[in-house]
């Protein structure tokens, strides 16, 4: 009778831990599903066609939009982009075409610790590099922070994407006397094409959201601005200054491009899901 | 180019090597001439595309070289102003030209490893959850990723929920446990700190218990173990490194977060008295004040800030990034 307890004891904590486990690992979910709601409730009622294509009123009036953010995001983003992925798949196909070189051991080492430094460290390191030398506040210093802040994520899923591919592809093309490049450009970036594709998407994604490292690079403006070397607006800046104004019109503002942002993240971020679940099938 | 190739040919005698040329050996050599031309082409594009990688690659590490090097020439200034006291100097006044990052130190281990405190049972949880218990089926994966989205979102748009919504209702707690009612402070950055850093220990944890040998799970339940203690003195021991590892991903993450602390920890350079108070991180006090540092000493000073911050997250992600690599070896 004893032993009969005392596995029902056993059995019924290891049913617990198992509730406990999964109540836990649900609630992860709860404080997403709520800022998600509460966002898109809040700010899908500010989106119209005259917030998308009017700059921001000054206090005190109602309406105005946020073009010029979207423009200075769109801006600042695509500069990054163009620097920092030419740049983070030819790392990536260094690493992955060198295992064991020594300059490969500190590249990934130096990729390592990229990937770890604090956005608002890369933005103080962008002031120094880029704003300083061109005497003042620029998008595309902004741009170049956020292009470092890329570069470890291409690297990574270029590499990962170019080892995974079999080593029968790469033979085939060096026996038909392809030289190097052409081996790397025709064959085997095509090949790895979707898996480098949704690296590059994931690092825009996190960027696109970044703040602290435009904090003193891009600046901010409140006028629309397409000069690349003058302070520049971008929707997270403008949610940072205007979430913490005290002004309603401004939140309602922030609000607005809160949901934009939002949005175009996390469509971003499950798209990448899909290509790359597609692509791992097909492989 | 054509024309040269034509006439060295003709005239040049080695070549010509004595024979009658008719014009289509001509051609034929031309041909030939141009096939090794085109090699040579790729060839010298080879080794361009070689060497440009090799660049890039080097690039890289110049490029963290160089991050690091900043850090330390700007800082430069304010370690001879203050010397290694900065470190536990207690009071932070640029007016006075007095800067102690003490108060800043103590805000971010506070923010951090209370946050990491709250987030570790819900990402074990997580872990555990889909490495052992439902590692396949379509409600996982939708958990999976789900939680994996969590990262997605931007933090600046966490710390405005959190502005907007979670200051109220810590002000109300405050209220009910009898703490002055402010609302911004450590506690709320730490619980938003918690909800961003869940999916980092999640998925790394999740992936290490997917790896633990079946074997010896099958072997702790044929000597009659439940499934808490096979979990418990099976699957916990094995993947100890790699959880401990998902834990210093996530401290890693926790310091170096700006943008949502930022906004709602509260902003002064008073050593905070209780987890309620107002603080300041390092990350923080960088983006609040590093635009208006009007003197070079000032500035430096939060450069030095930069610096500590990037050493110390560097050092956790590389003891972070080793332990996993042990593992998986």
């Amino acid at each position: 009778m004893r032993v009969n307890s005392n596995v029902k004891y056993r059995i019924g904590k290891s049913t617990g831990f198992q509730v406990l486990t999964i109540g836990l690992a649900f609630a992860c979910v709860v404080p997403l599903i709520f800022i998600l709601i509460y966002i898109i409730e809040a700010g899908i009622t500010k989106i119209n066609w005259h917030f998308i294509t009017n700059l921001p009123k000054p206090v005190g009036e109602a309406g105005g939009g946020v073009a010029n953010a979207l423009l200075g995001s769109m801006i600042i983003i695509g500069c990054a982009s163009v620097i920092a992925i030419p740049f983070g798949i030819l790392c990536g196909i260094y690493l992955s075409e060198n295992k064991t070189s020594k300059l490969a051991y500190w590249s990934r080492l130096c990729v390592d610790i990229l990937q770890g430094v604090p956005s608002i460290v890369v933005g103080i390191v962008a002031y120094f590099w880029l704003v300083k030398p061109l005497g003042g506040f620029s998008a595309l210093s902004g741009s170049a922070a956020l292009a470092i802040m890329m570069l470890p994520i291409i690297i990574r899923s270029t590499e990962e994407t170019l080892l995974m591919l079999p080593d029968s592809l790469r033979e085939a093309a060096y026996a038909l006397g392809m030289p190097f490049h052409r081996v790397i450009l025709k064959v085997i970036i095509p090949c790895g094409i979707s898996g480098i594709l949704s690296g590059v998407m994931l690092s825009v994604a996190r960027i696109a959201g970044e703040t602290a490292p435009l904090l003193f690079t891009a600046f901010g403006n409140p006028y629309l601005s397409g000069n690349v070397l003058k302070p520049m607006q971008s929707l997270p800046l403008l949610i940072f200054n205007y979430a913490t104004s005290p002004y309603n019109d401004w939140h309602d503002l922030a609000w607005g491009a809160s949901c934009i942002l939002l949005i175009f993240v996390l469509l971003l971020n499950i798209f990448t899901k899909l290509i790359t679940r597609k692509w791992k099938v097909q492989l | 180019m054509e024309t040269t190739v034509d006439n060295n040919l003709i005239t040049r005698p080695e070549n010509i090597l004595g024979r009658v040329i008719t014009s289509a050996k001509i051609r034929d050599a031309v041909k030939g001439i141009k096939r090794i031309q085109r090699s040579h082409r790729q060839i010298k594009a080879e080794n361009v595309f070689r060497k440009t990688i090799i660049l890039v690659a080097l690039a890289m590490v110049v490029l963290v070289m160089g991050i690091l090097l900043t850090l330390i020439l700007q800082s430069v200034l304010s370690v001879k102003a203050t010397g290694i006291g900065y470190l536990w100097g207690k009071t932070w006044d640029p007016v006075r030209d007095i800067f102690g990052a003490y108060p800043f130190i103590l805000g971010t281990i506070l923010t951090s490893f209370l946050a990491l405190f709250i987030s570790i049972p819900f990402s074990f949880a997580v872990a555990i959850f889909l490495g052992e218990y439902y590692p396949k089926g379509w409600l996982p994966n939708l958990l999976k990723n789900t939680v994996e989205l969590i990262a997605a979102v931007p933090s600046v748009i966490y710390g405005f929920w959190g502005l907007a919504v979670l200051v109220p209702i810590v002000r109300v707690f405050e209220t009910k446990i009898g703490v002055q009612p402010i609302g911004l402070g450590i506690f709320t950055s730490s619980l938003i700190l918690a909800v961003m850093i869940i999916p980092y220990a999640a998925s790394l944890g999740q992936s290490m218990i997917k790896m633990v040998p079946s074997n010896l799970k099958e072997a702790a339940y044929s000597l009659g173990a439940t499934r808490w203690e096979v979990i418990r003195s099976v699957i916990l021991p094995y993947t100890k490194s790699g959880l401990f590892a998902g834990i210093l991903l996530s401290l890693g993450r926790a310091l170096g977060e700006t943008m949502a602390v930022t906004m709602v920890i509260g902003n002064t350079s008073l050593i905070p008295k209780s987890i309620f108070a107002p603080g300041n991180t390092m990350a923080s006090v960088i983006a609040n004040e590093f635009t208006e540092a009007d003197h070079p000493v000032y500035l430096s000073a939060l450069i030095e800030l930069g610096l500590v911050l990037f050493l110390v997250t560097v050092v956790i992600n590389m003891i972070g990034k080793r332990l996993t690599k042990q593992f998986t070896i």
